[in-house]
């Protein structure tokens, strides 16, 4: 059952990946990625219902997740013609992310490691503000690509268009407005979790802190042009280094 | 139906013969109506007159009284599927001047209101803007910018986005200043300041632009206030220096510099959130948004040759749709008085019964010949298949 929605949201997705690299085939790149994100959401549900817990505790599984949320971030902030070469930045990455969770055996695990509702809220709370970050980071990188465009007067800035500025600024702004709460919430949880069993505080967690200082710095400062670009990336870098540099479960 | 198109434009009248014989939406509606089944399509870059069986003569003597003088050598002539095609790409931007301008489509249906033609002619017109659509909708050929003016417009929409709220200063009121602000007008900007060396013409402007008009020293002082920088003055000297822009921490500022001697110091492009655009810089984008429409021109093309083909098909499908509906009505006929006959001796319930059958013979019977008769009319045979039944069934339709 599970394996019946994998390749039709593998399918979808590396459709959109594909369809997105032109403006003529850039509206049947946006229904792949609808379908491809629906075939996803049958799978999740189908791993959910094949399993007695929380079926993605593995780090394959988590990127299964990881890629759900950051797909349907993108779809409900960026799924637009006038958006299509985010499209382009986000949809290979998916496509990739999701190749590797299937390859780690993230897209059908029916066993979980967590019985505990505290490290299910938790990982889902994460992985879904992790998603927003990357989000926001790719709207970043493409502002800083456009402005550098912009500032050097390339000839093809309006035969290859980016999405205008201030649009861009504005999305990694909400983008991030939205998974901020997330990583609040999940960081809160994880540390009443860590004092109910007596956990110590490592470094990813002390990166995550970093991280969420850091953007909440950004929300209450609210900083505009490359400056607010170059936060948004550096968050993410954070993000990156707790979730790959330092890999590993850190529950027990 | 007969469809003949008659006109110049700019491909071969020069724009001292074009400018005579251009008329307004009303003067072409009347000329039209005034030839008969017909539609006057008058631009500043054409003017052209489709007619469906009205004589072609009578329609030259038009033009050449509209035009004061004989046209011969200028006018081109063309015919049937030639005619259609044509004024497809001509509602498609293809035939204008820029591949792909928008502004014809809207032409192209005015003229069409306006001379109000008949079903046939109605038809190909509406089949014209239904193509011009589909090029505008599933081709880029539209979407970039023409012209510098324009281009400077797109550019400063690439930085804000909606130009809605986002305020100008307009430094120079000459004319290519002032066709620029009114496309950045157009896109929803407000033209807040006019400064010139004369501030008696920068309030002529201003008022135009419901701006204020301000002396070219207060320039400067007005930076803070404004989002797009627009200069277009004669001046030998720079105008506006890098010491001159204030910190943009929280903004980004946009300079369009299309005066030659330049009036803008380039190092203002080098400071933190502003971008500078200078006439080199917007005709090297034209020139590449130009070279898109070229390339996207040739799908555009394809729409059209697609549109001119279902044109040819409904065009021969009239050669033979009199004879179908001739054909129908003559078995209805012969049916309902039949009926007629029987109706007294039966009940209602048979009678009904007895309608529906005779019905659903006659739809079956006719089908197949209805669409062999449609099939052939596409080839060549459509005419004498039509007449073949005529003679059979013993048919006399009007010809409409």
């Amino acid at each position: 059952m599970v394996e019946a929605f994998f390749w039709p949201a593998l399918l979808g997705y590396g459709e959109a990946a594909f369809a997105y690299a032109t403006v003529r085939t850039s509206r049947a790149a946006t229904w792949g990625v609808r379908l491809g994100w629906l075939a996803q959401t049958a799978l999740l549900a189908a791993q959910v219902v094949g399993t007695d817990g929380f079926p993605w505790s593995s780090w394959a599984g988590t990127l299964n997740l990881f890629v759900w949320f950051l797909v349907g971030t993108y779809l409900i902030w960026g799924c637009r013609p006038r958006f299509r070469l985010l499209g382009l930045a986000v949809m290979p990455l998916a496509v990739t992310l999701f190749v590797v969770a299937r390859i780690g055996g993230g897209t059908n695990s029916r066993v979980s490691h967590y019985g505990d509702l505290f490290l299910v809220l938790h990982v889902g709370m994460l992985t879904a503000a992790f998603a927003g970050f990357t989000l926001a980071a790719g709207l970043a990188a493409l502002y800083l690509w456009q402005e550098h465009r912009l500032k050097g007067r390339a000839p093809d800035i309006l035969r290859m268009r980016l999405p205008p500025l201030a649009s861009l600024e504005f999305l990694a702004w909400r983008t991030i407005l939205v998974s901020l709460p997330l990583l609040t919430l999940g960081l809160a949880i994880g540390v009443i979790r860590q004092r109910r069993d007596g956990g110590t505080f490592d470094q990813r967690e002390l990166l995550t802190l970093f991280a969420w200082i850091l953007y909440g710095g950004f929300l209450a400062a609210r900083p505009t042009g490359r400056r607010a670009a170059c936060l948004a990336l550096g968050g993410f870098a954070l993000v990156v280094i707790a979730r790959v540099a330092l890999a590993g479960s850190h529950f027990t | 139906m007969t469809l003949t198109l008659v006109g110049l434009s700019h491909h071969v009248a020069p724009v001292t013969l074009r400018e005579r014989v251009t008329l307004d939406l009303e003067t072409a509606g009347r000329l039209a109506r005034s030839l008969g089944d017909a539609v006057c399509l008058s631009t500043c870059n054409r003017t052209e007159l489709y007619l469906d069986g009205v004589d072609e003569a009578e329609a030259v003597a038009a033009l050449e009284r509209v035009a004061g003088e004989a046209l011969d050598g200028v006018l081109y002539r063309l015919h049937e599927d030639a005619a259609a095609l044509h004024l497809f790409r001509v509602a498609a931007g293809l035939d204008s001047l820029v591949p792909g301008e928008a502004e014809i489509l809207g032409q192209v249906r005015a003229a069409c209101e306006a001379a109000d033609p008949g079903p046939r002619l109605g038809h190909v017109f509406r089949q014209a803007v239904v193509v011009g659509k589909r090029v505008r909708t599933q081709t880029s050929i539209g979407e970039s910018p023409a012209s510098v003016s324009s281009a400077a417009a797109a550019l400063a929409a690439q930085v804000f986005g909606d130009l809605k709220g986002r305020h100008v200063l307009l430094i120079g009121a000459g004319r290519i200043g002032e066709l620029a602000a009114a496309n950045l007008a157009s896109r929803g900007a407000t033209i807040a300041y006019i400064a010139n060396r004369t501030v008696d013409t920068a309030r002529e402007l201003a008022q135009r632009f419901g701006g204020q008009a301000i002396a070219l020293s207060e320039v400067p002082a007005r930076l803070a206030d404004v989002d797009v920088v627009l200069s277009s003055t004669s001046a030998p000297e720079p105008i506006l220096s890098a010491a001159d822009v204030p910190s943009r921490h929280r903004a980004p500022l946009f300079f369009i510099d299309i005066a030659v001697p330049r009036d803008l110091d380039p190092a203002i492009g080098k400071i933190d959130g502003c971008f500078l655009y200078d006439i080199d810089d917007l005709e090297a984008v034209v020139a590449e948004t130009l070279e898109l429409r070229r390339a996207e021109a040739t799908h555009a093309e394809q729409l059209v040759a697609d549109e001119a083909e279902r044109f040819r098909s409904w065009r021969a499908s009239l050669d033979v749709v009199p004879a179908i509906a001739s054909l129908r009505a003559r078995a209805e006929e012969i049916r309902t008085s039949e009926l007629a006959k029987v109706d007294r001796r039966m009940s209602d319930d048979a009678l009904r019964t007895l309608e529906s059958v005779t019905s659903q013979i006659l739809n079956k019977l006719l089908h197949l010949p209805t669409i062999r008769m449609k099939e052939a009319a596409v080839t060549a045979d459509g005419a004498e298949y039509a007449d073949a039944v005529r003679y059979l069934f013993g048919l006399e339709e009007e010809t409409p």
